[in-house]
């Protein structure tokens, strides 16, 4: 009898990774390794102009003299990166118009992992550039955005169609040689979204893009942009699922924000990769550099995020707020079940007068997870005036878990003010006991209890999204009372 | 309703309960009565199903099934209902949801339509009225920042919503003030009715000058070692527990157990 609660929890937590398998798709891949001849290959295969295949070089040139970061608190094998393939491809026989052209198995795809691409995803309201693998393959919504005046497409096309804001902006936020990982997406990234918000536009619907890795060995290297010129309004989400594979897959994405002057940008991840089993063999590993800059005064960044997959993450969306009044917000729920371990935080770089910056980081670790919070809060001689709150909740759900916090607060300015609150707590039996008494299932009730932990997060996702992430968080953990 | 038998549990190493036996039919209101340490709320905690009390003789029959092959939220669906001693806190879900969804299961669990979010909302404004409560404190977490009256009307409001046949309630009126005390009595009062059956335990007898029992036990050690009407109650509160601990220890040298 003292056992039964346990075993349901074991029983959740042990449930397969519903997103596994792999769809069976021609791909053009290069050859395995990094070197120049990759990197213009890769250039070359994008028809991109001069200053692109300039950049990347510069970025691989940089990288050969960097050390990948050890400072994290996550251990994993040395990573071989002359065995990753840099660049795959599905093969497609011209240039895609409508989603009549799109691969069938494609299409297929993507409705196993219900992401509404085609009609349904009209009456959603949600336009999806889709990157499959590393090309993006159908973007919808586009004229609609064009009569705005707004910009979204796939990066490869930004650089062809708008080099311009490319060139601007590209490495502004996120320079290529900014730390290891970011310096070697800037040589090789394959694709990713660019977004660009005119003057005065609020962006009328949600942005969105639904990444997918799909071939065997294919490292992504996605690079993200976005842009809201003055007093624009833009919400970009970013949701993820990967297929169940054996070997690692590396991920070390770049998103770079920039928020002119009165310009609000708010950016939500529900991230879902392959964790990895229960025995903690193979799943993604995501190393990812993610910054937006507050240029403007009175700009404002957002950051939302829930991770509740990969095999590790390394991921601190951060915000340098460099306009006087701007504002950075930081919501994160990051997961370490089973094998999982977990590095993110973020950093909030005060620059302005009365800059402000709220974090809210809420981790859950079960099973044999390690979950570790590390932020940064920077207040710069010149941010007179400036604040942050942080608030760094850990949840613990078994007794083989463990929860971390790493907080640095570093402050040149006397007339700044600072607030760190922070609180552990387990999973209670208590509280379990309490909630069947009241005639909810044991995985219906810890459902209910960790939303609940996660709350302050999940009122800051867009609706829809908020839903789906609860629903994985339901997935990832249910009942890891141990 | 409820038949207790020989009923053995124990917490850890320790064993609590040393062999109970009760029966309690439907509609009636019985009492336990028993100074600290006694057992009373590991029997509320061992009818409800609470997994670090380990049952290690004896048997349950409630509505003529084994209430002890059931796990907790079964015995909650089939009517049974705990108002507990120490309410937990739930931060971030409001009671409103963990009451909705607890009423849902139940009623899905009896094969009845779920209530929707505004049916819901009218019926539990109907219940607030009977423990005097705010209507801020539906939108409000689970006991977060509950004073300690406020907590054990929650638990009365759980109770009405959830309209149980068999309520246990585990000390409701302990760190109540005279007024708490009244508005707790009046709200159980008002759930009194033929069908449902009440196990009410106390430490003191105060509570019980206002809900009425049909039968008051006594519980020390572990063990019933006195039933009686509800003068029973007025006399342990004139002559103190003290007088049940001799009586026990003099029946306990005379006699041994049965089991």
């Amino acid at each position: 009898m003292a056992s039964s609660s346990t075993k349901t929890i074991q029983d959740l937590t042990q449930r397969d990774y519903k997103y596994g398998f792999v769809t069976d798709i021609e791909a053009e891949t290069v050859p395995r390794g990094l070197n120049e001849d990759i990197i213009r290959a890769i250039s070359e295969k994008k028809g991109e102009p001069e200053f692109m295949l300039e950049w990347r070089l510069k970025a691989y040139r940089n990288w050969l003299t960097m050390k990948e970061p050890t400072w994290a608190n996550v251990h994993y094998p040395p990573i071989d990166y002359q065995n990753i393939i840099y660049y795959s491809a599905p093969k497609v026989k011209k240039q895609v118009g409508s989603l009549d052209e799109v691969d069938p198995e494609l299409l297929k795809t993507y409705e196993k992992l219900g992401i509404p691409l085609g009609e349904q995803q009209r009456l959603a309201g949600v336009a999806v550039d889709a990157v499959f693998d590393s090309v993006s393959v159908a973007t919808t919504f586009k004229e609609k955005l064009k009569e705005l005046g707004i910009i979204f497409c796939s990066f490869s096309e930004a650089v062809l169609e708008h080099p311009d804001l490319v060139r601007q902006y590209l490495g502004s936020v996120v320079p290529y040689n900014d730390n290891f990982f970011a310096a070697l997406n800037s040589a090789v990234f394959s694709d990713g979204s660019f977004a660009y918000i005119p003057k005065g536009v609020r962006c009328p619907m949600e942005l969105s893009t639904y990444f997918r890795i799909n071939a065997a060995d294919t490292g992504q290297f996605e690079r993200t942009l976005i842009v809201a010129d003055e007093g624009a309004y833009v919400s970009y989400l970013e949701g993820c699922t990967a297929p169940m594979r054996d070997t690692n897959q590396l991920h070390a994405a770049v998103v770079e924000l920039v928020a002119l002057k009165n310009a609000t940008v708010k950016y939500s991840t529900v991230q879902n990769w392959y964790p990895g089993d229960k025995q903690g063999k193979g799943g993604i590993f995501n190393f990812v550099t993610k910054r937006g800059k507050c240029l403007g005064e009175n700009s404002k960044i957002t950051w939302t995020q829930v991770e509740t997959g990969s095999a590790i993450t390394w991921k601190y969306p951060s915000c340098i707020l460099q306009g006087d009044n701007s504002i950075g917000e930081f919501y994160s729920v990051a997961v370490a079940n089973n094998y999982q371990q977990a590095d993110t935080g973020t950093k909030m770089i005060h620059i302005g007068r009365n800059t402000r910056s709220t974090i809210i980081s809420k981790g859950i670790s079960a099973g044999h997870g390690q979950n570790t919070y590390r932020g940064m809060v920077k207040i710069l001689k010149g941010a007179r005036g400036a604040r942050n709150y942080s608030q760094c909740d850990s949840l613990l759900m078994s007794s083989t878990c463990g929860a971390h916090t790493f907080p640095y607060i570093e402050v040149k300015n006397s007339t700044a003010r600072l607030e760190h609150e922070a609180s552990t707590s387990k999973i209670g039996e208590d509280q379990l006991f309490y909630c069947r008494q009241r005639g909810i299932k044991p995985e219906d009730a810890v459902n209910m209890i960790v939303s609940g932990f996660c709350k302050e997060v999940f009122r800051e996702l867009p609706m829809e999204f908020a839903v789906e992430a609860q629903k994985l968080l339901g997935v990832s953990l249910e009942g890891s009372v141990g | 309703m409820l038949q207790i038998r020989n009923l053995h549990a124990r917490a850890g190493d320790k064993e609590i309960l040393r062999g109970i036996d009760l029966d309690l039919k439907a509609g009636e209101v019985h009492a336990i009565m028993g100074p600290n340490g006694s057992g009373k709320s590991t029997l509320a905690n061992v009818l409800a199903g609470r997994e670090s009390v380990e049952v290690t003789k004896g048997q349950v029959l409630y509505l003529g099934r084994d209430l002890l092959a059931m796990p907790p939220e079964e015995r909650a669906w089939e009517g049974l209902f705990l108002a507990f001693q120490y309410p937990v806190e739930i931060p971030g879900v409001s009671t409103l949801y963990l009451l909705k969804a607890g009423l849902n299961a139940i009623r899905k669990h009896r094969g009845l339509p779920e209530v929707d979010a505004i049916e819901f909302l009218a019926l539990i404004k109907e219940k607030m009225k009977l423990v005097d409560i705010d209507q801020s404190f539906l939108s409000r977490a689970v006991n977060e920042g509950f004073s300690g009256g406020e907590k054990k009307r929650n638990e009365v409001l759980q109770m009405a919503v959830l309209d149980p046949k068999l309520a246990i309630l585990d000390e409701t009126d302990s760190g109540l003030d005279i007024d708490a005390l009244r508005v707790v009595a009046n709200g159980v009062n008002g759930l009194r009715s033929k069908e449902r059956s009440m196990l009410v335990i106390t430490h003191y007898q105060r509570l019980l000058n206002y809900v009425v029992p049909d039968r008051v036990h006594v519980l020390y050690n572990g063990r019933i070692v006195r039933s009686g009407d509800k003068d029973l109650a007025l006399a342990l509160e004139k002559k103190g527990y003290a007088w049940i601990e001799q009586e026990a220890r003099g029946m306990a040298a005379g006699a041994p157990p049965s089991a």
